[in-house]
């Protein structure tokens, strides 16, 4: 392969990442509640990295730069669903989303048949 | 020069995105809101550095790269317990399933 | 997990613990970017210090690990990433309705922490599923879904969880929890 079609393909992949960061800040933008806008957020974070970091490599063409990229791919790897869980996990218990943009709210029927005295009458999840 | 106009777009693609979360940071409306949309400015700021150092042919950033990506999450662990603890002591919190 | 403790049940966790313990070496080696002696001894003493500080219970490994279907897993599973991170971007850039989503409860068979854990990242990697919460003793994840809009997406939702725990079983779980997946 030559020089410039090496060029073009890593130029190409980091287009992907532009383009998968403005979809995150579209969709960041206009999802109405907090959890939705978690899955905005999560595709430049694995996909968009994956692109350009394989633009790296491909561009630098040395295995010391895969070396060096590989625990960066890690950190986020490990660091990433850590973080949306535990937003999420908050966002959820403040309740602060739109019950009637869920189709489904399987935690909740749980939650209330595990405290039905404690909560008496709200599952307005259910309903769309 | 293919490449030169794909560079010009990538540039103008990530300052684009980086400015609307920017506006979901500033308009909220809760904290976690603020939280998701810093996370992605972290993350987007991760991938300038590497199109940077793509661009301009250097590997400067890459240290930058490790530091960032390993403590990004602290903050948004930060948040989360402070606002689940917020939220225990409303006594709206439910600890149904328990993952600790 | 880890009410009996046989004789030679010591000696395997020890092993294992050693070979996370070597994970650890590798990432500083990494991180460091040079591969010299001293700083693989450099490495141990941290990894060891870390785990020493930082004590966690020990993970049980199933002691099987097929590295065919693990890269046979990691190639599925960027292939979800892939479809994921369009479908989302779709709902993104679909100006005329928002996305509706559900929180889905889903049962696992596997009675391993560790094959919950990496269930629950794959879930959580994959664009337009969040992990929720976790019910250790049931094996049970709540995942929030984006896009779902009828019991069809419902019932694809599982089955792809089902199939995540499958291929992940299938790669380094017991043998008698990968049967019990593959035959659901």
């Amino acid at each position: 392969m030559s020089a410039e079609i090496i060029d073009i393909i890593c130029a190409l992949l980091l287009l992907l990442g532009a383009i998968l960061s403005v979809a995150a800040g579209v969709g960041l933008l206009r999802f109405p509640d907090p959890l939705s806008r978690m899955h905005a957020a999560t595709k430049p974070q694995i996909l968009g990295l994956l692109a350009m970091l394989t633009a790296l490599a491909l561009d630098s063409g040395s295995w010391a730069t895969v070396l060096a990229i590989l625990p960066v791919v890690a950190f986020q790897l490990i660091t990433t669903p850590m973080a949306a869980h535990m937003l999420g996990r908050a966002g959820y218990r403040v309740g602060r989303f739109r019950g009637e943009l869920l189709y489904r709210d399987e935690l909740e029927d749980d939650i209330a048949r595990a405290s039905k005295e404690k909560r008496p009458g709200k599952r307005s999840g259910r309903s769309r | 020069m293919i490449v030169d106009i794909l560079h010009a777009a990538v540039a103008v693609l990530m300052a684009l995105s980086i400015g609307l979360v920017l506006v979901r940071i500033l308009r909220g409306p809760s904290i976690i809101d603020r939280m998701i949309a810093s996370d992605v400015v972290v993350t987007i700021l991760l991938l300038a550095i590497i199109a940077d150092m793509v661009i301009n042919d250097t590997r400067r950033g890459i240290p930058v790269l490790l530091a960032l990506s390993g403590t990004a999450v602290l903050g948004s662990i930060a948040v989360a317990r402070y606002v689940s603890r917020q939220d225990r002591r409303d006594g709206t919190g439910q600890d149904g399933g328990g993952t600790r | 997990m880890s009410g009996v403790r046989h004789g030679d049940r010591g000696r395997r966790t020890m092993a294992h613990q050693l070979a996370l313990l070597g994970g650890l070496v590798l990432l500083w080696l990494l991180l460091w970017g040079s591969f010299t002696p001293i700083d693989v001894v450099a490495g141990l003493l941290v990894a060891v210090l870390a785990t020493r500080i930082f004590e966690l219970p020990p993970v049980p490994l199933s002691g099987r690990f097929n590295v065919w279907w693990a890269l046979a897993f990691l190639v599925r599973f960027l292939g979800e990433v892939i479809a994921g991170s369009w479908q989302v971007a779709m709902h993104a850039f679909n100006l005329r309705r928002l996305p509706t989503s559900a929180v889905l409860e889903v049962r696992f068979v596997t009675h391993s922490d560790l094959v919950l854990t990496l269930i629950a990242i794959a879930q959580s990697l994959v664009p337009g599923s969040i992990v929720l919460e976790v019910d250790r003793s049931h094996s049970t994840l709540f995942l929030h879904v984006l896009g779902v809009n009828d019991d069809a997406d419902v019932d694809r939702v599982r089955q792809r969880a089902h199939d995540t725990e499958r291929r992940i079983l299938r790669a380094l779980g017991t043998r008698a929890e990968y049967e019990r997946a593959a035959r659901r």
